[in-house]
C-alpha cells in the first residue's frame, strides 16, 4: 500500500507531498522526503513498555500503573513543569493544557530554548509575515539570516524559497537574489549570490546599520560594523531596496546570540521599514514540526504563547520567571513531565542537573538522554506517523497529519487523557 | 421548561412586549412545556442575541493574542466551576469569548473572515469556544480563481468555485474584503477604488463584487455577499460606498433577503478630503439605505479606549501602523488574501475618533428600518463585544448621548448631526437589531425568534420594560444588559446573574451548495493546475476534514437541477 501526500513530521516545513510505502503494517520506503524526514518516518528502536524507577533501575510496569504514578507525582508537586510539546499534535497539546490547569503546573514548550526570543520580539513589534506559498510565487529576493536550511530544513529551498518556480517567479533560482548573513560559511551560503560574514554577536549592530542605510541616514554609519565594511552593507541595503518582494528567514543564529529578542525586535523593525519602499516579509525558521502548534494552542487557550504558569488558577506569563530553564535554574519547580521533546539533550547543563534532582515523567516513543533521569517512562505512538492530528507549519498554516501505520502504543492524547483520569480519581480520593 | 410571565419581544413573530409564557421542549421552542419553571414575571425577555459580524476565531485573532500579552493581562478570570480560565479584553481567549457572550444573553456569533486555506485553524478555535452556536464567513474577494472566472465572465464556474470553497472551508457565506486590494498588496500596493484594475489580473473590484453577488444568488445561499468596501477607513470614502452599492441594486435576490450586507458601515461613511477636515457622511449613507432595499449593514460602532484592529484589508493595517507607530502584524495568504493586525486606542479628545464614534450612532438612528441595521462593534476593531450594553444604551437614550458628547472634542458638533437627533430606540428596535435582523440577514431560520421549532435560545434581563425608562435610567439598563438574569441556550440555563452554570458545546453552521457536475469538472481542471504549480500544499491536504467540525449543522443550498 502506498500512502500519498503524507505529511512529514520532522521539521517546520511540514512537507505534504511524501509518499510512504507500507507493507504488512510496516513502513518500507519513504519517497520525496529529505534524509532527516525519511529517517524520522522510518523510525528506529522504541521504548518497549512503560517503566518506573525502583532502586535506581527502570522496571517495566503496566500502563495503568505508570499513569497512576505520573498523576501522583504531578498532584503531589507544588509547581510541576509540563515541558516539551513540539513533536506532537495539537490534540495532545490541548489535553496537556487541561492537565496543567488541573494539577496547577507551568506549561512550557521547546520554543523556550529555540524561537522563544522571536516570540518576545513579536510581542514588541508584531510579525509582518506571509504563507510560504506567497514567497514561492512572488519573492525575488530572499535573505537567510543566522539559519542554514541546506542542513536543517533541506527541502525549504525546493518547495518554498530559493529554487521553486511560482506564478510571478517563473525562472525559479535564476530570477532570484539569495543573500546569507551568518558568522561563517555554511552549506546554504555556498549557493547564495551574496554572503555577508559578520562577527559573532553583532547582529543587532548590523541590523541597525541596515535600518539607517534603508532610511537614507547612512551618513551616521561607521566605516565598519560587525566586521563588515560599510560599502558592503550599503550594497546589501541596495539589494533589499531593489526587491520587488523580499523575504527574510531567520534562525537560532540570531535568536540565541548576544541581544536575543532585541535582535528580533530590530529585524522586525527593519522589515516594517522596508515596506515603506517595497514589499518585504519575515519569518522564523521553526525547528520541530509542531513547535508552532503549541504556541497557537496555548495562545487561544490561555492568551499567552509559551511559559504559562497555571499554579494560581489563572494563566500567568512572565518569561524569565515562568520559562522552563528559569524555573529549573532557581529550583522553582519540584516535578517535571517531559513530553515530545528531549530536555536532557537541549537544556543548559545546570538546568539538566536541576532536572535530575526532581521526579521526571517522560512521555516519548524513543529512549533518549531524558530517559536516564526519568522516574516514570511512558512510551507513546509516534504522532504524525502512528497517530493523526493537527500541526502548524512555520508560517502558521494548519495541516492534518495522517496516520500511516497502526500501532499498539497509545497516542500522546490518549496517554494524557488517562493521566487526567488518574488525577481526577486521586483528587476525589483526597476529598474524601 | 416554562418561562412564566415575561414581557416578550419577538419582533419576527409580531410580538412587541406582550406578557406571555414561553415553552421549551428538547432544546426548541414549543407549544407546551413541562419540568423546570422559570419565573420571569414582568421581566424583559428576548431571543438569544445573534452577532453576525465578529472576529472570534482564526489566524488573525490568534495573532492578536500572540502579539498582545498586555491585552491578555487585562481580562484575567481564574478557572472556577464549569469555567476554564479566561484572559484578554480586546482579544479574549476562546473560553472568555463563549462565557462573556453568554453572560450578556448572546447565544450565536459568526466569525467574519476566514481564508479557505486557513479555515482549519478557524475551526480549531471555534470548536474551543463554549456554549455558542457559530459559523465562519469565507473570504473570496482576492482569490486568483475567483478573479480568473470573473475575467472570463464564467459565472457557472465561479459558482462552482464558491460552492467548492465553502465546502473546503466548512464556511457559511461569501465574504469580500477590499476586492482586488489584497492581491495588489502581494506586491505592496493597493487599489484606489472599485473601478481600479487589479494588477496582473485584468479585472476590477467592481467586477469581482458583481460576479460574486451573481454566483451567490445563483447558489441560493442563505446569506448574501458580505462586503467590506474598498477605501475603508479613509476620509471621503462615503462616495466609494455609494458607488459600490449602486453596482448591486439591480441584482435579484434568490431569497427573501438583501443582496448585499455591508460590514461595519461606520468605517465607510467618512467625508472630508483628509483627517483635517474629516466629517460624518452618515446622513447621506442613511438616506441611501432609506431609499433602497437591496442592502443591509452592521454598525461597526467605535467606543473610546482599547481595541485591536484586525482585517483582511492588509494595506489598511499597514496604514494604521504607520499612523500610530504601533506594532504591526501582516499575513499574506497565497492565492487567496492578505491580512493585518494592529493594536489601537481611541481617544475622546481626538476629533477624528469622536467623529467616528458619532457616525456609528448616526447610522443606527437615521436609518428608519431597524431590520436594515445590526448593532455590532466589528469586535475587536471598534471595541470589544463586551461593550455592547454601552452601545445599546447610547441608542436608547438621548440624555446619555448628550452627556457623552459634552466630554468629547469641542469641534465635534460641527462634524456630525448626532446632537440634533432626538430618536431613542425602543426594546422592539433593539430586539430587531441584536436578534431578529442578524438571524434573518444571515438566513438562520431557527434563530432570533420564538416561533415553534425555533432554537430555545432565550435571554431574560433584570429589567421591567413596563416600568423602566431607558432614556433616563440608562445606567440601570446598561448594568442589566451586561449580565442577563438568565441566558438559555438550546433549552439549557447556561448563565444566571452573570454566573456561568453550564458550558454545553454549540454547533457550527456551514453551507453545502450543489452545483452541476459539468461546472465542477471544468473547475477542477483549473484547480489541479493551481495546486500543481502555485499552492504550497497539496489538493488532498487542503480541505477542512470532518474531524474539525464535530458538531456541524449543515445548511443545504445550490443550483436546482432540472429533472431530465
Amino acid at each position: 500500500m502506498i500512502v500519498e501526500d503524507a505529511i512529514c513530521s520532522f521539521c517546520g516545513c511540514l512537507c505534504d507531498d511524501i509518499n510512504v510505502e507500507v507493507e504488512e503494517g510496516k513502513i518500507k520506503r519513504v519517497r520525496h522526503a529529505c534524509r532527516l524526514g525519511s529517517s524520522k518516518i522510518l523510525g528506529h528502536d522504541r521504548i518497549k513498555a512503560p517503566m518506573i524507577r525502583r532502586g535506581g533501575e527502570l522496571c517495566m510496569v503496566g500502563y495503568q500503573e505508570a499513569y497512576d504514578r505520573a498523576a501522583e507525582i504531578l498532584l503531589r508537586a507544588q509547581k510541576p513543569l509540563l515541558y516539551g510539546w513540539a513533536s506532537t499534535v495539537c490534540e495532545a497539546q490541548k489535553k496537556g493544557i487541561l492537565l496543567a490547569e488541573e494539577v496547577g503546573g507551568v506549561l512550557d514548550s521547546t520554543a523556550t530554548v529555540c524561537h522563544g526570543p522571536s516570540v518576545i520580539g513579536i510581542e514588541e513589534k508584531g510579525l509582518p509575515g506571509a504563507t510560504l506559498g506567497q514567497v514561492k510565487n512572488r519573492a525575488d529576493t530572499i535573505v537567510f539570516w543566522g539559519c542554514n536550511p541546506a542542513e536543517a530544513h533541506p527541502r525549504h529551498s525546493l518547495r518554498y524559497s530559493s529554487n521553486v518556480c511560482g506564478r510571478f517567479t517563473p525562472e525559479g533560482r535564476a530570477g532570484r537574489t539569495i543573500v546569507v548573513v551568518d558568522v561563517r560559511e555554511t552549506r546554504t551560503s555556498k549557493t547564495a549570490d551574496k554572503t555577508v560574514i559578520i562577527q559573532p554577536g553583532t547582529d543587532y549592530e548590523v541590523i541597525s546599520a541596515l535600518r539607517m542605510l534603508v532610511a537614507g541616514k547612512g551618513d551616521g554609519v561607521p566605516d565598519e560594523v560587525g566586521g563588515v565594511p560599510k560599502a558592503e552593507l550599503d550594497g546589501l541595503a541596495k539589494t533589499l531596496l531593489a526587491a520587488r518582494f523580499g523575504a527574510v528567514f531567520f534562525g537560532l543564529g540570531i535568536t540565541h546570540s548576544r541581544g536575543r529578542y532585541k535582535n528580533i525586535d530590530n529585524a522586525l523593525s527593519l522589515v516594517a521599514e522596508l515596506n515603506s519602499h517595497t514589499k518585504f516579509v519575515i519569518m522564523p525558521m521553526r525547528g520541530h514540526y509542531n513547535v508552532g502548534g503549541i504556541g497557537q494552542v496555548l495562545a487561544w487557550s490561555s492568551g499567552f504563547p509559551m511559559s504559562v504558569d497555571f499554579t494560581r488558577n489563572a494563566p500567568y506569563f512572565n518569561p524569565g520567571e515562568t520559562a522552563a530553564c528559569d524555573l529549573l535554574a532557581k529550583a522553582d519547580t519540584d516535578a517535571a513531565m517531559i513530553i515530545a521533546a528531549d530536555a536532557a539533550s537541549s537544556f543548559p547543563r545546570a538546568a539538566v542537573e536541576a532536572l535530575a534532582k526532581i521526579p521526571v515523567i517522560q512521555i516519548d516513543p524513543y529512549e533518549n538522554p531524558t530517559t536516564l533521569i526519568s522516574e516514570v517512562v511512558i512510551p507513546s505512538a509516534i504522532a504524525g506517523v502512528e497517530a493523526e492530528g493537527t500541526a502548524y507549519r512555520m508560517d502558521g498554516m494548519a495541516l492534518r497529519m495522517r496516520k500511516l501505520v497502526d500501532t499498539s502504543y497509545p497516542s500522546d492524547e490518549e496517554i494524557l487523557s488517562h493521566i487526567l483520569e488518574s488525577v481526577h480519581r486521586l483528587q476525589r480520593g483526597l476529598e474524601r | 421548561m416554562i418561562i412564566k410571565g415575561g414581557i416578550v419581544y419577538d419582533p419576527a413573530n409580531g410580538i412587541f412586549g406582550e406578557e406571555m409564557d414561553l415553552c421549551v421542549d428538547e432544546g426548541r421552542m414549543a407549544e407546551d412545556g413541562k419540568g423546570e419553571v422559570i419565573d420571569a414575571r414582568g421581566l424583559l425577555v428576548m431571543p438569544g442575541g445573534v452577532d453576525a459580524h465578529s472576529h472570534i476565531a482564526g489566524t488573525k485573532v490568534n495573532t492578536g493574542r500572540i502579539m498582545r500579552p498586555d491585552d491578555a493581562r487585562l481580562g484575567i478570570e481564574p478557572r472556577s466551576g464549569v469555567c476554564r480560565p479566561c484572559t484578554g479584553y480586546t482579544v479574549p481567549n476562546c473560553y472568555a469569548i463563549g462565557y462573556r457572550y453568554a453572560r450578556m444573553g448572546y447565544t450565536t456569533a459568526f466569525e467574519a473572515a476566514t481564508p479557505i486555506i486557513e479555515a482549519r485553524h478557524t475551526h480549531e478555535e471555534l470548536e474551543e469556544i463554549p456554549i455558542l452556536d457559530k459559523g465562519a464567513l469565507t473570504l473570496f474577494g482576492n482569490n486568483w480563481e475567483v478573479m480568473e472566472c470573473v475575467r472570463d465572465k464564467d459565472i457557472g464556474k465561479l459558482a462552482a468555485y464558491v460552492a467548492w470553497g465553502l465546502r473546503s472551508a466548512r464556511g457559511y457565506g461569501v465574504k469580500i474584503v477590499n476586492p482586488g486590494g489584497g492581491e495588489a498588496w502581494g506586491f505592496g500596493s493597493n487599489v484606489k477604488g472599485p473601478n481600479d484594475p487589479v494588477p496582473n489580473f485584468d479585472v476590477t473590484g467592481a467586477e469581482i463584487i458583481c460576479g460574486l453577488a451573481q454566483a451567490n444568488e445563483m447558489l441560493r445561499l442563505p446569506h448574501s455577499i458580505h462586503l467590506h468596501f474598498n477605501n475603508l477607513g479613509k476620509p471621503g470614502n462615503y462616495t466609494t460606498a455609494l458607488e459600490t452599492l449602486e453596482l448591486l441594486k439591480d441584482i435579484k435576490p434568490s431569497r427573501m433577503r438583501q443582496v448585499v450586507h455591508v460590514a461595519h458601515m461606520q468605517f465607510s461613511a467618512y467625508g472630508g478630503t483628509s483627517w483635517r477636515d474629516f466629517e460624518s457622511k452618515a446622513p447621506v449613507i442613511a438616506d441611501y439605505f432609506n431609499s433602497h432595499n437591496h442592502a443591509t449593514m452592521d454598525l461597526g460602532q467605535l467606543l473610546f479606549g482599547s481595541a485591536t484592529t484586525m482585517t483582511a484589508d492588509a494595506p489598511l493595517e499597514y496604514g494604521n501602523a504607520r499612523l500610530t507607530h504601533n506594532k504591526w502584524s501582516n499575513h499574506d495568504i497565497e492565492l487567496e488574501e492578505s491580512s493585518g493586525v494592529v493594536p489601537m486606542v481611541y481617544f475622546r479628545k481626538m476629533l477624528v475618533n469622536a467623529v467616528q464614534w458619532a457616525i456609528g450612532l448616526e447610522l443606527a438612528l437615521l436609518t428608519r428600518d431597524p431590520w436594515k441595521v445590526l448593532m455590532t462593534t466589528d469586535h475587536p476593531n471598534g471595541s470589544p463585544f463586551i461593550n455592547y450594553p454601552e452601545v445599546i444604551t447610547l441608542l436608547m437614550s438621548k440624555p446619555k448621548r448628550d452627556a457623552e458628547m459634552a466630554t468629547l472634542h469641542e469641534q465635534l458638533p460641527k462634524r456630525t448631526s448626532l446632537g440634533g437627533i432626538e430618536r431613542e430606540l425602543d426594546w422592539t428596535e433593539i430586539a430587531i437589531m441584536t436578534r431578529a435582523a442578524p438571524a434573518r440577514i444571515l438566513g438562520l431560520v431557527d434563530k432570533g425568534h420564538f416561533g415553534p421549532g425555533a432554537d430555545a435560545d432565550i435571554s431574560i434581563y433584570n429589567l421591567r420594560p413596563e416600568e423602566i425608562d431607558p432614556s433616563r435610567d440608562h445606567a440601570l439598563v446598561k448594568k442589566a444588559l451586561a449580565a442577563a438574569k438568565y441566558t438559555i441556550k438550546s433549552g439549557i440555563v447556561v448563565s444566571q446573574e452573570g454566573q456561568i452554570l453550564a458550558a454545553p458545546q454549540g454547533r457550527t453552521f456551514w453551507v453545502d451548495a450543489a452545483v452541476p457536475q459539468a461546472d465542477m469538472d471544468r473547475l477542477m481542471v483549473d484547480l489541479q493546475e493551481k495546486f500543481e504549480k502555485y499552492y504550497s500544499v497539496r489538493l488532498s491536504n487542503y480541505a477542512v476534514q470532518d474531524a474539525y467540525v464535530p458538531h456541524p449543522k449543515v445548511i443545504r443550498a445550490g443550483i436546482q437541477m432540472e429533472v431530465a
